[in-house]
């Protein structure tokens, strides 16, 4: 079923990533972790899909985030990171999927792995835990390319500073911040071991993130101990505009 | 390590898409593969999208599960790879006239 969203705000997170605020009056309440897909459709009639996560928590103004980072040869992506105005309607289809998703009834310890833009259904996971008054432990390990890269900064930093049941560490793979302590490079053992929940508390684990950086955290999760079925994965990769 | 070519998705990435067909989400229903009888969520399985269609694949044998494919007006689906589909209904609205369990 498509329903109709008009957007009501735009704001840049990064140099190539811009949240889209969208109102939809006939929003049934998200799950934190769902997505949407979206329908773009030409004059010619040619209509090309993409799924993108929700970024925000549920709420009762029926509006939906979603953070879209700009790919350079993406079909959709540009447009909606660039072209699309406030006031302009788009047709999207969900909340869609029920696997990837945290529910505000869960009260183990959390574990939120996000590489790049794979942070945005971790956030709005974020972000509906603060907005019930959770006190499940959360855990957050988000990996990027660089300081410059990072989605939500403030919101996290403010997190992290006042609420230590969020914890939140950066983990940098091309460029560091100066006198950072670990080099730029890919999560390894040794950063799974210091960031991340012991094993042995039996945290609940999301991975989103490109496809490759899935598979490499989930089998550095298993190999410290994390069984396969507390860890839920949510992939996106080269064959849409995804996220 | 061999090396990989990381095409393929989760479950999750084809849901929009058989909302088209199924009334209900498909990522929570539990799958047993037809070829090595591994019983997953469905949301595990290993999606290529690229294709004209749809294809999930087992992610323990990578056996077909379902295909997908539109054309025009008509979806084809192919449900050969499952021996069976275990749907969850706890999260379907109940009727409002629906007694709650005491």
């Amino acid at each position: 079923m498509w329903r109709v969203g008009t957007v009501v705000a735009l704001h840049d997170e990064t140099a190539t990533a811009r949240t889209t605020t969208l109102e939809v009056p006939d929003w049934p309440d998200h799950v934190a972790g769902q997505h949407v897909d979206l329908r773009l459709t030409a004059t010619d009639g040619y209509s090309a899909v993409r799924s993108y996560s929700i970024a925000s928590a549920p709420n009762p103004q029926r509006r939906i985030e979603l953070t879209i980072e700009r790919l350079p040869n993406g079909e959709v992506s540009p447009y909606l990171t660039q072209e699309l105005a406030v006031g302009d309607r788009l047709e999207l289809r969900g909340p869609i999927g029920g696997w990837f998703v945290w529910r505000t009834q869960q009260t183990e310890p959390i574990q939120l792995i996000a590489g790049g833009s794979g942070i945005v259904p971790l956030m709005a996971m974020i972000r509906s835990r603060a907005s019930a008054g959770s006190i499940a432990p959360f855990r957050l390990l988000y990996s990027l390319r660089e300081p410059a890269a990072i989605f939500y900064r403030d919101e996290l930093q403010a997190l992290s500073d006042h609420d230590h049941s969020v914890g939140v560490s950066y983990a940098y793979t091309r460029t560091a911040p100066k006198d950072w302590p670990r080099p730029p490079g890919r999560i390894d053992a040794a950063l799974i071991a210091n960031a991340t929940w012991p094993s042995k508390l039996v945290p609940t684990c999301y991975v989103c993130g490109p496809t490759s950086f899935v598979e490499g955290a989930t089998d550095l999760l298993m190999a410290s101990g994390n069984g396969r079925d507390r860890i839920r994965t949510e992939r996106f990769g080269p064959t849409g505009d995804r996220k | 390590m061999s090396s990989h070519t990381y095409d393929y998705l989760d479950g999750n990435a084809a849901a929009g898409e058989l909302s088209k067909i199924f009334a209900q989400d498909l990522t929570t229903a539990e799958g047993q593969c037809a070829h090595c009888g591994a019983r997953k969520r469905f949301a595990e399985a290993h999606v290529y999208m690229q294709s004209p269609g749809v294809v999930a694949r087992c992610a323990v044998c990578q056996n077909v599960l379902l295909r997908v494919v539109s054309v025009r007006q008509r979806v084809f689906l192919d449900l050969r790879g499952m021996t069976y589909l275990n749907l969850d209904t706890a999260h379907v609205q109940p009727s409002v006239f629906a007694q709650p369990d005491s």
